[in-house]
């Protein structure tokens, strides 16, 4: 495995470590459902506000309730300011969140109506959309949604030769030998599908075969996290 | 986004408690502030960034700062700008978008009770006269709005610029590293004022005000006090809402908020430099 240039990582991890995980749920109480994923010094908030009427009307769905996120960092996440409101880059990961949240969330019950997810990124050091997307499906369970499975999701990489997963900004910024490669997944829970996927730079296809299973794994860690989080938030808030 | 729904008879019950008995729904005195709670460290990349709860209500303050090249018309001083989103994720009637005009009006309120009362040094921000100076950005997010977020915003750009740390200055390239010093940034911490805003719920004058009791209030008024050799010393001022005020319920809100800032002052500037 650890050929190449980046044999050890930069904190220490093994390469199918992931950084240390902190879940909570309920943490907006005036929302219907909102939770908070951290992974090292990356953490995510995930708010769920609805189902509520739709409008403009012609917007509506009468088969159907229809999901709607946004994302968005906040302007103190990362060294240079980031201006509040949204970016290109906002908008698109908040269009791909909303993708693969729908293949998970069922609101055929509630015709007509959206609900919102907001998510919103206080700190960032790399895979804010993974941090944001398991936010999300925790927030989405916890305000009562039909669900067909929970959602899990990890950004696996590589490092020159090496795969690994849960990459960090260092890594992300790796730029010897064959450069840095960043994969965000994102697997439903019971089926193990592909609910969102991402790639940006140089993999072969065997890599990319052996990347998916070491997300698919990681990911199974992830659900237990949020699971737990879940089943907890009865005592926290009760 | 939602309307805020109250049905008539809460209005009513509100109202009479107070009005009757001097207390709040939530056991609270007319002039009893919420608990605040600050916590640190929510972001490694800022100068400072911080969690400031009051009762429910919540947000995340984070400082950064910039070099720049600074206004012609004060080439040896640097610049400041507070920025406040109401984020949908905050409550039912926030929109997402451009900040509409409660967002715009908390934001300048805010920064015209820092700016005003000299509590940051501009000079203090020169880096180099007429070329390079640091421009000082304070960012206000709501996470849960239960009532006062003008105040609660206020407390939290205080605290957070009294806890912030001076980026190291790469002289060469002109810009900050991604590295801080140990020094605070330059504050006259003597100026420091505090806004605190008192609603006309019913007849009484309330401190700290709830969500709901800040739908129902008749009219506001924020009131920034700083210290004057240990006397309240005003600095700012702005009413709100629609509603008059008359002679004796200005003296209930001058006497209000010399109480709280007795109270509440020496708290916040434990807060912001301990």
């Amino acid at each position: 495995m650890a050929e190449g240039l980046y044999t050890k990582r930069f904190d220490g991890r093994t390469f199918e470590e992931c950084r240390p995980m902190t879940a909570k749920v309920g943490v907006v109480p005036s929302a219907d459902g909102s939770a908070s994923f951290e992974t090292g010094d990356t953490k995510a908030i995930a708010v769920v506000r609805g189902p509520r009427t739709l409008h403009p009307q012609h917007m509506q769905n009468p088969r159907t309730g229809i999901l709607r996120v946004s994302y968005g960092m906040m302007p103190f996440s990362v060294w240079d300011r980031i201006r509040p409101g949204p970016s290109r880059r906002s908008e698109e990961i908040g269009k791909v969140s909303e993708w693969a949240l729908s293949s998970v969330v069922d609101l055929s019950g509630f015709p007509n109506t959206v609900v919102d997810v907001f998510i919103q990124i206080p700190k960032a050091d790399a895979g804010t959309r993974v941090a944001g997307l398991n936010a999300a499906a925790m927030a989405l369970a916890h305000a009562g949604l039909p669900m067909k499975e929970m959602l899990s999701a990890i950004a696996a990489g590589k490092a020159d030769k090496t795969l690994l997963v849960d990459v960090d900004k260092a890594e992300e910024d790796f730029h010897d030998g064959e450069g840095a490669t960043d994969i965000p997944l994102a697997i439903t829970s019971r089926s193990k599908e592909i609910a969102l996927l991402q790639l940006d730079g140089k993999i072969s296809p065997e890599e990319l075969t052996t990347s998916i299973e070491m997300a698919k794994k990681a990911c199974d860690d992830i659900l237990k996290v949020q699971m737990e989080a879940l089943k907890n938030a009865g005592v926290q808030n009760g | 986004m939602g309307e805020y729904v109250m049905p008539n008879l809460q209005r009513e019950k509100i109202e009479e408690y107070l009005d009757e008995a001097g207390k709040r729904l939530d056991g609270r005195n007319a002039n009893e502030h919420r608990v605040i709670i600050v916590e640190d460290d929510i972001s490694p990349a800022a100068a400072s960034a911080i969690r400031v709860k009051v009762g429910k209500t919540e947000v995340l303050c984070g400082v950064h700062l910039a070099p720049t090249t600074p206004y012609p018309d004060s080439p040896d001083e640097g610049t400041f700008m507070t920025g406040v989103e109401l984020h949908p994720m905050a409550s039912q009637q926030f929109d997402i978008g451009r900040p509409k005009i409660n967002a715009i009006e908390l934001g300048r309120v805010v920064d015209r009770g820092i700016r005003e009362s000299g509590f940051i040094d501009f000079k203090g921000l020169c880096i180099e006269k007429g070329e390079k100076v640091w421009q000082v950005f304070v960012d206000i997010i709501a996470i849960n709005d239960d009532g006062n977020l003008l105040d609660v915003s206020g407390i939290a750009a205080l605290i957070a610029l009294g806890r912030a740390r001076m980026p190291v200055y790469n002289e060469e390239e002109g810009r900050a590293e991604h590295e801080f010093t140990t020094n605070g940034i330059p504050l006259n911490k003597k100026a420091m004022s505090l806004n605190m805003t008192f609603h006309q719920v019913g007849k009484t004058i309330v401190t700290d005000v709830s969500k709901e009791e800040e739908h129902i209030s008749k009219f506001r008024v924020s009131i920034a006090i700083g210290d004057n050799d240990g006397k309240p010393r005003i600095t700012a001022m702005q009413k709100g809402k629609a509603g008059t005020i008359n002679v004796t319920a200005m003296q209930d809100v001058l006497k209000s908020a010399e109480e709280t800032w007795k109270e509440l002052f020496p708290k916040i500037k434990e807060y912001a430099f301990n």
